[in-house]
């Protein structure tokens, strides 16, 4: 079912799409003409294909629970935000804070992130084939961020239990992220990510791993005099 | 908030759409700032010819343009809604010194070919009540405001004259600005409004009249201004784009072999031809990116 944004209002086709009925077992969608419109796809509870044929802007896919996004396009500001299951997929470069706060799913952006990707996420995969900008992971509390390309200042800034895989250079670490040892365990969670987004040809072993050191878990009476 | 635009033009094929473009992509940025809205475009200029905006606000046209011919020596003057374009041979200083004097009026731009219109109210009514669809021009800038550090006021309206043909609009909020002004007042800068936009203004200025470049000026102002923002700076050859080196003010670029647009949300150029197949990026922070300079 193709669904136009210049001849129904954005909300008409995200009710659309929220309200499918299941005995229609009508389970693809094509959106045309997104034009740069915010909060395409948000709310999605249904396990349906959805592709955007163009740039969106936005929160795209925010909150989605079971759909399978596809953008073929760039997504602006909080692609797949609160996200809590199914999978989002951008084929083109993503703006900052890709998969904020994001509890579950699967979140793939085949160019490049801008700034506080993954920030504050709570489970989500992300996987970012190109670049990611400064303070991505920033107080990113559970799931996996990989990054095939570099990673920005201020990397996993006040992180918690987030893993974090880059295969290229880190300008900075921020406040309490370190890198930590990549054990067989390590290896084998990331290489299921790798092939699960289609990268045959990385190899885990090429990344690296950085996570929390801990040290702001608790207060440290040393620092008493600093407040 | 507020929303920022421009357009500056590779080739000379859509020169005559300029006004068009940029209107559409002003009226789309209504949502980020609803409170005013203007621009400055740059169009075909004249040798040792000076052109004025000034913003006549409820004076009559008749009677200020008999006034201000007899003081000035004027080549030609034009209106649009309440705002003048007003042309001159004569020496800039005479005409700014006369201009300031003049009761009722306010200069919101000078230079051999840029023209500044703006005014509070509904980005889509400012468009109309200037007609920029009919501007035709090279490159052009503009801004819609939603009022935080200031009055909704035309004073606080962008985009603000920096020096001839040069101006600037500005997504964001300066948290300096009041120490910056009293310093650049004691330098001799003069300012109109509370604005924090106008500071960041006058601070451009005032380092490109002591023969500093536009790139070096914004870089110098990297860590002088302190801040969010995203300025788009316009000169008589071209734009500049600065993000601060946080970057939480958004700016998306698209550039194509006939035009390079700039905007605070993709959307607002989805209008613009052949915007699918151009290259996209948002510009770095902390990086001066600029075309046609």
């Amino acid at each position: 079912m193709k669904l136009d944004l210049r001849k129904l209002k954005l909300r008409k086709v995200n009710e659309t799409l929220q309200s499918i009925d299941p005995k229609k077992n009508n389970k693809n969608y094509t959106i045309l003409n997104p034009e740069g419109n915010h909060a395409v796809c948000a709310g999605l509870t249904d396990d349906i294909e959805v592709t955007v044929k163009g740039h969106v802007g936005y929160y795209c896919g925010g909150m989605n629970q079971n759909a399978n996004i596809t953008v073929e396009g760039n997504v602006g500001t909080g692609v797949a935000e609160n996200m809590m299951s199914g999978k989002i997929h951008v084929k083109g470069n993503a703006s900052q804070s890709a998969g904020a706060t994001a509890h579950g799913g699967f979140l793939i952006i085949d160019g490049d992130a801008s700034s506080r990707c993954g920030i504050s996420m709570k489970g989500v995969d992300i996987i970012v084939k190109g670049s990611v900008g400064h303070m991505s992971a920033f107080m990113a509390q559970s799931g996996n961020l990989v990054v095939c390309g570099d990673a920005g200042e201020a990397l996993g800034d006040s992180l918690y239990e987030t893993d974090i895989y880059i295969r290229g250079k880190v300008k900075s670490l921020g406040a309490d992220c370190i890198e930590k040892k990549m054990d067989n365990k390590h290896l084998k969670k990331l290489d299921n990510l790798l092939k699960k987004a289609k990268l045959n040809k990385l190899k885990s072993k090429d990344f690296k791993r950085y996570g929390s050191a801990r040290k702001l878990y608790n207060f440290k009476i040393d620092n008493v005099s600093s407040y | 908030m507020c929303g920022i635009v421009g357009i500056y033009l590779k080739s000379k094929k859509f020169e005559n759409d300029l006004g068009k473009m940029l209107s559409g992509m002003l009226i789309n940025m209504e949502s980020r700032g609803p409170d005013s809205a203007g621009f400055a475009i740059y169009t075909k200029e004249k040798k040792d010819e000076l052109k004025y905006s000034i913003c006549i606000n409820n004076l009559a046209f008749e009677k200020f343009k008999k006034d201000i011919s007899k003081k000035i020596k004027l080549t030609k003057i034009l209106k649009n809604s309440d705002h003048v374009i007003l042309r001159s041979k004569e020496k800039l200083k005479k005409v700014l010194n006369i201009l300031n004097e003049f009761k009722g009026v306010s200069l919101v731009g000078f230079g051999n070919s840029i023209e500044i219109f703006k005014q509070i109210g509904n980005p889509k009514e400012v468009v109309k009540m200037f007609n920029l669809e009919n501007f035709s021009g090279t490159h052009g800038i503009g801004h819609t405001r939603m009022a935080t550090e200031s009055a909704i006021t035309t004073d606080g309206s962008h985009p603000y004259s920096t020096g001839s043909d040069e101006c600037l609009v500005h997504n964001g909020s300066l948290s300096n600005h009041n120490n910056l002004r009293r310093n650049l007042t004691k330098k001799g800068v003069n300012f109109s409004s509370e604005n924090d936009t106008e500071v960041a203004a006058g601070y451009i200025s005032n380092h490109l009249s002591n023969k500093k470049n536009l790139k070096d000026t914004l870089k110098s102002g990297l860590s002088d201004l302190d801040g969010f923002y995203t300025f788009i700076t316009g000169t008589r050859k071209g734009f500049a784009i600065v993000r601060d080196e946080i970057a939480c003010k958004p700016a998306v670029v698209a550039e194509t072999k006939d035009y390079v647009a700039i905007a605070s949300e993709f959307q607002a150029m989805a209008h613009l031809p052949g915007v699918n197949m151009a290259k996209i990026f948002e510009p770095e922070p902390g990086i001066v990116y600029s075309w046609g300079n």
